[in-house]
């Protein structure tokens, strides 16, 4: 059951990820990646992670990506246009991303025994430990990051501001 | 079941997958959103090695990397629509000038 | 799992989902007869006695329509949008308490599952029902349908901040995201006659919550998207027939959805007055469950039939002027009072 279940969300993970470098419209790309994005948090709800799945999908899948596709819709993109810029990433491009892969895929099991499992229940999710943690421990990140999306509000309106 | 190692090498494909669509892709907005897609396949990184090492500190970071990405995306997004505005386009190849 | 326990699962979706839509279709009879009253006219009154029979007659006319694709649309996600919609705005049921527990064949009866995160589901369920709406009017291809959408987007974002910091005042009450313990922290009374809903201590958090969710449903005063004196029909202007019929049932579960919501947090959900024989005291939660989300439908319609529709600049601005602070002020006052309570208490004996 547990295996079914990951290799369909991890099979459609990939599915949606191709699409998203196939598709040649940015917000069938943008969909794409909602796909992608709905995946993982379903397989982080299978890690246990039942905070951060809810979260991926309210904070990735439901604000940054409809950002994404209002921007898209704002400036009426149209398909992109195929260039032959570079010819180095032509023909090289792919054989080094094959060989990029190859090498994270082995030091993974280098470092990974096989018998490392992982088994649904194990590690259930602890929201009110998240929250313990996030406000004890973690307290100057938290308040440093909010500092840092109050100058991302303020730096968003002044670039989109329009001269007067 | 299954080997903690598959959920990484499927954090590894996805990463993969995205610094393709950096490199491919020629629309400024997609280039965007692959960026998007390596910090998620990071994110399952942190959260499958959360699980095997039973704490909690991992989804702490992911949870950050999260509220992170959305100040990036709003700043981004919003240097692309100032973009679009002087050039007219969002293809890379023709916002490489430095002037107008 | 034992195969008993996923057969009455798949029963008690299904049941709930024919109650469900069921409701959803009288609640669109409900609506034309009450506005009607309200504007002094009779409303459906020919098809079947008092009109009852209208819904039926409805989806009958809408399922033999023509259905209509233009032919310069977005054909695939123009055929997935009201899909879309329709099941986000479903999604969200599955996690609403509508009574009690009770355990019948392994599986508790009035409640589809129960996880810890569930409020939060809820706002997950929300913000991807925006979706629906925006590809939409993108992939219609048509100007209004496209300003509709904009214009239903930004609202919905901005509108969903003041929603989600309204809530947190009851978080902070009940220390819990599971909506059945939240509604468990509702029951008894405060000093013997008030009602322990959290209503009354999260006055302007519930005020802020309900004006948040009406502007979330598209609904008067706040149906910018639609405005059909403005923008034709907004983003479902060049939708005909079932995909029309789609659109028009998410909308209406949205608003049975909302008020769910608002009974089980602020409202004491199943919880009132229980007498008679014990088989009477299982049906009178569900029974006082059902008129605490009538009372919030009637205001739904109340509201059309009152107020007329907000400008758009005036619609934002009241969003992130007026409304945003004051749930923010709300959580700061309530997370005071209980960090202050203990002393408070003290001082006052």
């Amino acid at each position: 059951m547990y295996q079914a279940l990951f290799f369909l969300f991890a099979a459609s993970a990939v599915g949606f990820a191709i699409n998203l470098l196939i598709q040649r419209h940015p917000i069938h790309s943008a969909l794409s990646l909602i796909g992608v994005m709905g995946s993982l948090a379903s397989l982080y709800l299978m890690l246990g992670a039942e905070f951060l799945a809810v979260v991926q999908v309210i904070v990735y899948a439901g604000a940054v990506m409809v950002l994404f596709v209002f921007v898209i819709m704002l400036l009426n993109a149209d398909k992109e246009e195929p260039s032959d810029r570079s010819k180095m990433a032509k023909y090289l491009g792919l054989p080094l991303l094959f060989l990029l892969l190859a090498m994270i895929t082995v030091v993974i099991y280098r470092q990974f025994p096989e018998d490392a499992m992982v088994q649904f229940g194990d590690f259930p999710g602890q929201t009110a430990a998240i929250g313990r943690l996030l406000f004890r421990d973690f307290l100057l990140p938290f308040e440093v990051i909010s500092i840092l999306i109050l100058i991302a509000i303020i730096g968003a309106i002044v670039l989109a501001k329009k001269e007067p | 079941m299954v080997p903690l190692s598959y959920y990484l090498i499927l954090a590894a494909i996805l990463f993969v997958i995205g610094v393709a669509g950096f490199l491919f892709k020629r629309n400024i907005v997609t280039i965007f959103m692959s960026v998007e897609l390596m910090l998620n396949a990071v994110n399952l990184t942190f959260v499958s090695l959360s699980y095997s090492l039973r704490q909690l500190d991992g989804q702490i970071f992911v949870f950050f990397v999260m509220v992170v990405a959305a100040a990036e995306a709003t700043i981004g997004l919003a240097i692309i629509i100032t973009v679009f505005r002087n050039r007219e386009s969002l293809n890379v190849d023709r916002i490489d000038l430095m002037k107008l | 799992m034992p195969p008993a326990v996923i057969l009455f699962t798949l029963v008690k979706i299904l049941l709930l989902l024919v109650v469900l839509l069921t409701a959803v279709a009288y609640a669109v009879l409900f609506e034309r007869k009450v506005v009607a009253r309200m504007q002094s006219r009779w409303g459906p009154t020919r098809v079947g006695p008092h009109g009852l029979l209208q819904p039926l007659a409805d989806a009958v006319k809408l399922l033999t329509k023509e259905d209509i694709t233009p032919s310069s649309a977005f054909r695939f996600i123009y055929t997935m949008a009201p899909l879309l919609s329709l099941v986000f705005a479903l999604l969200a049921f599955a996690v609403i308490p509508f009574g009690p527990p009770l355990t019948l064949g392994g599986v508790d009866a009035f409640q589809v599952a129960d996880p810890d995160i569930g409020l939060l589901f809820l706002f997950a369920v929300s913000s991807m029902g925006v979706y629906g709406i925006t590809l939409a009017g993108w992939s219609s291809n048509s100007k209004y349908s496209l300003l509709g959408s904009l214009r239903s987007t930004a609202q919905m974002i901005s509108y969903e901040l003041a929603v989600g910091l309204s809530v947190i005042g009851v978080l902070l009450m009940t220390g819990s995201l599971s909506l059945r313990t939240i509604v468990d922290a509702q029951a008894g009374t405060y000093w013997g006659f008030l009602p322990r809903w959290h209503v009354f201590p999260q006055i302007v958090g519930f005020f802020c919550f309900y004006v948040g969710a009406i502007a979330e449903t598209n609904r008067l005063p706040f149906d910018m998207p639609e405005a059909e004196t403005e923008l034709v029909a907004g983003y479902h202007t060049e939708y005909s027939s079932m995909k029309f019929a789609m659109f028009f049932m998410a909308e209406y579960a949205n608003m049975v959805a909302v008020s769910c919501v608002a009974t089980v947090l602020f409202f004491g959900g199943w919880h009132g007055p229980l007498f008679g024989p014990p088989s009477l005291q299982v049906v009178l939660p569900l029974f006082w469950f059902a008129l605490k989300v009538f009372c919030f439908l009637f205001v739904y319609v109340w509201l059309r039939g009152t107020l007329p529709r907000f400008r758009y600049d005036q619609l934002m601005a009241f969003g992130w002027k007026f409304l945003m602070p004051v749930a923010l002020g709300n959580v700061i006052l309530t997370s005071f009072v209980i960090v202050a309570w203990p002393a408070l208490s003290r001082f006052w004996s």
